[in-house]
């Protein structure tokens, strides 16, 4: 089977990917989805806060979900539930259902978006026993929202991510005590807004520069033990202080899910974890795009739409007219507190760019600047950069025909 | 009143096997098992190696049964579908005093009979493997080791130990044993259970189990092993399984791939007394990362995916306890089987069984015995085409739950039907490896805890991690209170 575009994955980044292809002019395009339903990680976030940016109002997740969704059925672009992709190589998408067996597409071009998945315990390396009751935050929120089961009654919660931070409110609205959470940073990872809306109304402590540090229990958890953490965030053993407790919720950190990726031998960049890619969500595959938290984990779903259409519209147009040409390619790098770059490179310089990136650690009076070699090509102040908000800017063509070499881009 | 041939108590490697062994003739067996499910005990952590026999001191049980059980393991799991890979071993040597005991190490080796030994210099070492540490200056090398996957390999026996007749009790505690009229009768959980004989291998409570027929003539500590597991993106930073010059507290800290993919870092060696404690620690796992380090210094922690400790049972004799107890000539001792148990351990179930023979059980050959069973990843192993068929007659092999270790609802479901019957989660773990892989369960519990509930009639707050009180959910959304 051939198809022109196909889409991996039908979450928030899929979907806006797809639509965005629809009316840039193709029409064979499929989406292929694992779960039951399109809408993605959105379908089980029913709290309310997605769409400020980009429809000027706050929605719930499946709200949000059901606009894009909508959007597709519209246009009729098909696509397939329950439906794993096996690998991708050479554009060739092989996929496997229960209603066609494993199969084959050809593919002009392919959209990843498959979205991240949660950093597990076993990846925290937290020592203790491994009873019943250790959730990530996001399996106990699928639990919770779509299942209608609740996994505990008394819980801690290990990280201060934004969905650890919404499931503290969403247990306690469901009747669960949420003693503590802690962040092994000094700061959160979580959105400000999340900490006052999720914790501070609801009173409870959020203990920054602790770790659990043992987990207790042999058949279901009966507590936790947590420390504080010293500057090189190793435990201080005389602050243990032990909390009973009959669930420990993980909220540390998200992993873009690039196996299908790696299979395909795409370079990913080491620090977002994510695909290295162009102005255009590019991979250094021509025709294979990236979009969505499996290209770097964002804060915000506008900002998924909004990269997703950015990487629906040039698979279109690599469809439509083919690879355009590079005249000269400037790669971007990350120094001083920015942690990466996404564009990692800059493949076309006639367009204005816009540059996320995320700070490594909280920096007040940031100053960013963009630099070719030792010159300074722009500058940018904010009052106060933070790792859990991710930061942007544009490089306007003015700056990028000034550019003679590779842009290194820095906040101190 | 039914009374077994032979009751096994224990199924761990060496009762499964043992049960299994003793099916082959014409006998009744029971296997009475604890736990909720097979494989729970020292046989579900562990390094998962069949080591070549080259460690143990000539002329013991150990040596013997060690040598003889590596060489059967190929055959053995083959026909019971297990995952098995002859790797081969290496001895890491780091200085001319380790080169010492690495040649003490190949003698001992010879004289244990064992094939395949060579010494090798320090450019040898590193053209075979070359991501080992700079700092090693020659090895042992055993092309005869292998690595197997442990619990399948139980599951499997005890399995296929049901499908040729025993009996197979689980969540049945055995809490007293009498004897009336030469018959033992087992209390085990809610039932009582008659056997002419009875195996004791019950592991690390296999002195308990003595006491119960007032044999306290040894007894066994527990001993602690923590490892590291890490991702399949490492598994292939070694081919062979790294050991480093062993010590009196056993085989040293060793660096090795698994039968599945990954790489498997560990065990320490630390006695305690509680012999349930299989909480992993700070510092274990700290002097892991350190000792594993010296054998490969490129090794990556970040691309650990679990922690976990497993429980030893160390006896207070030097050998293996294979012998029937001076109370009761047909109550038999399986017991202290610490390192090389698992290599030893088909070799061990043949050995008992002749034991028993020995004291007056009929071996009469069954000739309906089938000893090959299907393998739990039959359906991965199946051509793309062949895969089709089934998906056609089966849609719910087209459904994948774990996105991972790409596990299907199909085989799942399967699991949860077939001897031994999958009941838990850890269950479906330890037999499909859903849950095992890189998210750790993160997407696909909900999903399994679901079709659990749906396959065993129950409500998706029964559903288990493993033991009867690890139950996932406490209640339904909306419902619960303090």
């Amino acid at each position: 089977m051939k198809t022109e575009l196909v889409i991996v994955g039908g979450g928030p980044a899929g979907l806006a990917a797809a639509v965005a292809a629809y009316d840039a002019g193709i029409r064979d395009i499929l989406i292929l989805e694992r779960d039951t339903a399109l809408g993605g990680i959105l379908q089980q976030c029913i709290h309310n806060g997605f769409g400020l940016h980009r429809f000027g109002e706050e929605l719930t997740g499946p709200e949000y979900a059901a606009r894009y969704i909508d959007e597709v059925e519209k246009r009729a672009i098909p696509h397939m539930l329950e439906t794993m992709v096996l690998s991708v190589e050479n554009k060739v998408v092989t996929a496997m259902n229960k209603t066609r067996g494993i199969f084959s597409i050809e593919a002009q071009a392919i959209v990843l978006a498959m979205g991240c998945r949660e950093r597990p315990r076993g990846a925290l390396n937290i020592p203790g026993t491994r009873p019943a009751g250790i959730y990530t935050a996001g399996t106990a929120q699928r639990f919770v929202n779509m299942e209608g089961y609740m996994p505990g009654k008394e819980v801690v919660i290990l990280g201060s991510g934004d969905i650890g931070l919404i499931m503290a409110r969403r247990m306690t609205l469901e009747g669960a005590k949420v003693k503590a959470v802690c962040e092994l940073m000094p700061y959160s990872g979580g959105l400000n807004r999340n900490i006052v809306q999720c914790l501070q109304d609801f009173d409870i402590p959020l203990m920054l520069s602790h770790t659990v540090s043992r987990i207790e229990g042999t058949d279901r958890v009966t507590g936790v033990y947590i420390a504080e953490v010293d500057e090189k965030l190793s435990v201080k053993p005389e602050t243990e202080q032990y909390i009973p407790c009959d669930t420990l919720l993980l909220s540390c950190g998200l992993l873009p899910e690039n196996e299908l990726t790696k299979g395909a031998k795409i370079p990913l960049d080491p620090i977002t974890g994510g695909a290295s890619v162009n102005e255009n969500r590019q991979t250094a595959t021509d025709g294979v795009f990236a979009c969505g938290n499996v290209l770097h984990v964002h804060d915000l779903v506008d900002f998924v739409s909004e990269e997703a259409a950015l990487a629906g519209i040039s698979a279109a147009q690599y469809i439509q007219e083919g690879a355009k040409a590079s005249s000269r390619s400037l790669s971007v790098s990350a120094s001083g507190k920015v942690r990466y770059t996404v564009p990692q490179r800059i493949d076309h310089t006639d367009k204005a760019v816009r540059v996320f990136f995320r700070v490594g650690s909280v920096v007040d009076n940031a100053v960013l600047t963009v630099k070719c070699g030792e010159t300074v090509l722009m500058t940018k102040k904010k009052r106060r950069m933070a790792p859990g908000e991710m930061e942007s800017f544009e490089i306007p063509v003015s700056v990028l025909e000034k550019a003679d070499g590779n842009l290194t881009v820095c906040v101190e | 009143m039914k009374c077994f041939d032979v009751a096994v108590i224990g199924a761990g490697v060496v009762g499964s096997l043992l049960a299994r062994e003793l099916t082959k003739y014409e006998l009744s067996v029971a296997l009475i098992e604890a736990r909720e499910d097979v494989a729970t005990g020292a046989t579900s952590a562990n390094s998962a190696i069949a080591h070549g026999g080259f460690d143990p001191v000539p002329g013991t049980l150990k040596a013997k049964l060690n040598v003889r059980g590596t060489q059967m393991m190929p055959a053995l799991t083959k026909e019971l579908g297990v995952p098995y890979r002859a790797n081969g071993s290496l001895v890491l040597a780091f200085s001319e005093d380790d080169m010492v005991s690495v040649r003490a190490l190949y003698e001992r080796g010879l004289q244990n009979g064992v094939d395949g030994l060579s010494v090798l210099n320090a450019e040898e070492l590193h053209e075979l493997e070359p991501n080992v540490s700079d700092e090693a200056v020659g090895a042992l090398r055993c092309t005869s080791a292998g690595i197997v996957c442990p619990y399948t390999l139980a599951t499997a026996a005890a399995g296929n130990a049901v499908d040729n007749g025993a009996e197979l009790f689980l969540s049945s505690p055995v809490t007293a044993i009498d004897k009336k009229d030469g018959i033992f009768c087992i209390r085990a959980g809610k039932q009582v259970l008659h056997a002419k004989y009875v195996a004791n291998c019950a592991g690390i409570f296999s002195d308990e189990i003595a006491r119960m027929v007032g044999d306290d003539s040894f007894c066994v500590k527990p001993r602690i092993g923590e490892y590291m597991l890490m991702d399949k993106s490492e598994g292939n930073l070694v081919s062979h399984t790294l050991f480093q010059v062993p010590s009196k507290m056993g085989k040293g800290i060793l660096v090795t791939p698994t039968v599945h993919g990954n790489l498997l870092v560990g065990p320490t060696a630390l006695n305690t007394e509680d012999k349930q404690d299989d909480a992993t620690t700070r510092e274990g796992l700290e002097f892991v990362k350190k000792a594993a380090t010296r054998s490969v210094a490129c090794l990556n922690f970040r691309t650990v995916i679990t922690s976990f400790a497993g429980v030893r049972s160390v006896p207070n004799e030097e050998d293996f306890i294979i012998r029937f107890s001076k109370w009761d000539n047909h109550f038999l001792h399986v017991a202290g089987i610490e390192s090389p148990g698992l290599s030893a351990s088909p070799a061990i179930a043949q050995y008992a069984a002749e034991l028993l023979a020995n004291e007056g059980l009929n071996l009469t050959e069954n000739k309906q015995f089938n000893g090959s069973r299907k393998s739990y990843h039959w359906f991965s192993e199946l051509s793309m085409e062949e895969k089709n068929k089934v998906i056609a007659e089966n849609p719910a092999f087209g459904r994948v739950v774990c996105r991972c270790e790409t596990v299907t609802e199909g085989e799942i479901v399967e699991a949860i039907h077939r001897a031994p019957k999958a009941m838990t989660l850890d269950a479906l773990k330890h037999r499909l490896r859903s849950g095992m892989g890189r998210c750790q369960g993160g997407f696909c519990t909900p999903l399994l805890t679901e079709i659990l509930a749906r396959e065993l009639g129950i409500d998706q707050t029964e559903v288990r991690k493993n033991t009867e009180h690890s139950t996932l959910l406490v209640g339904r959304a909306k419902e619960v209170q303090q």
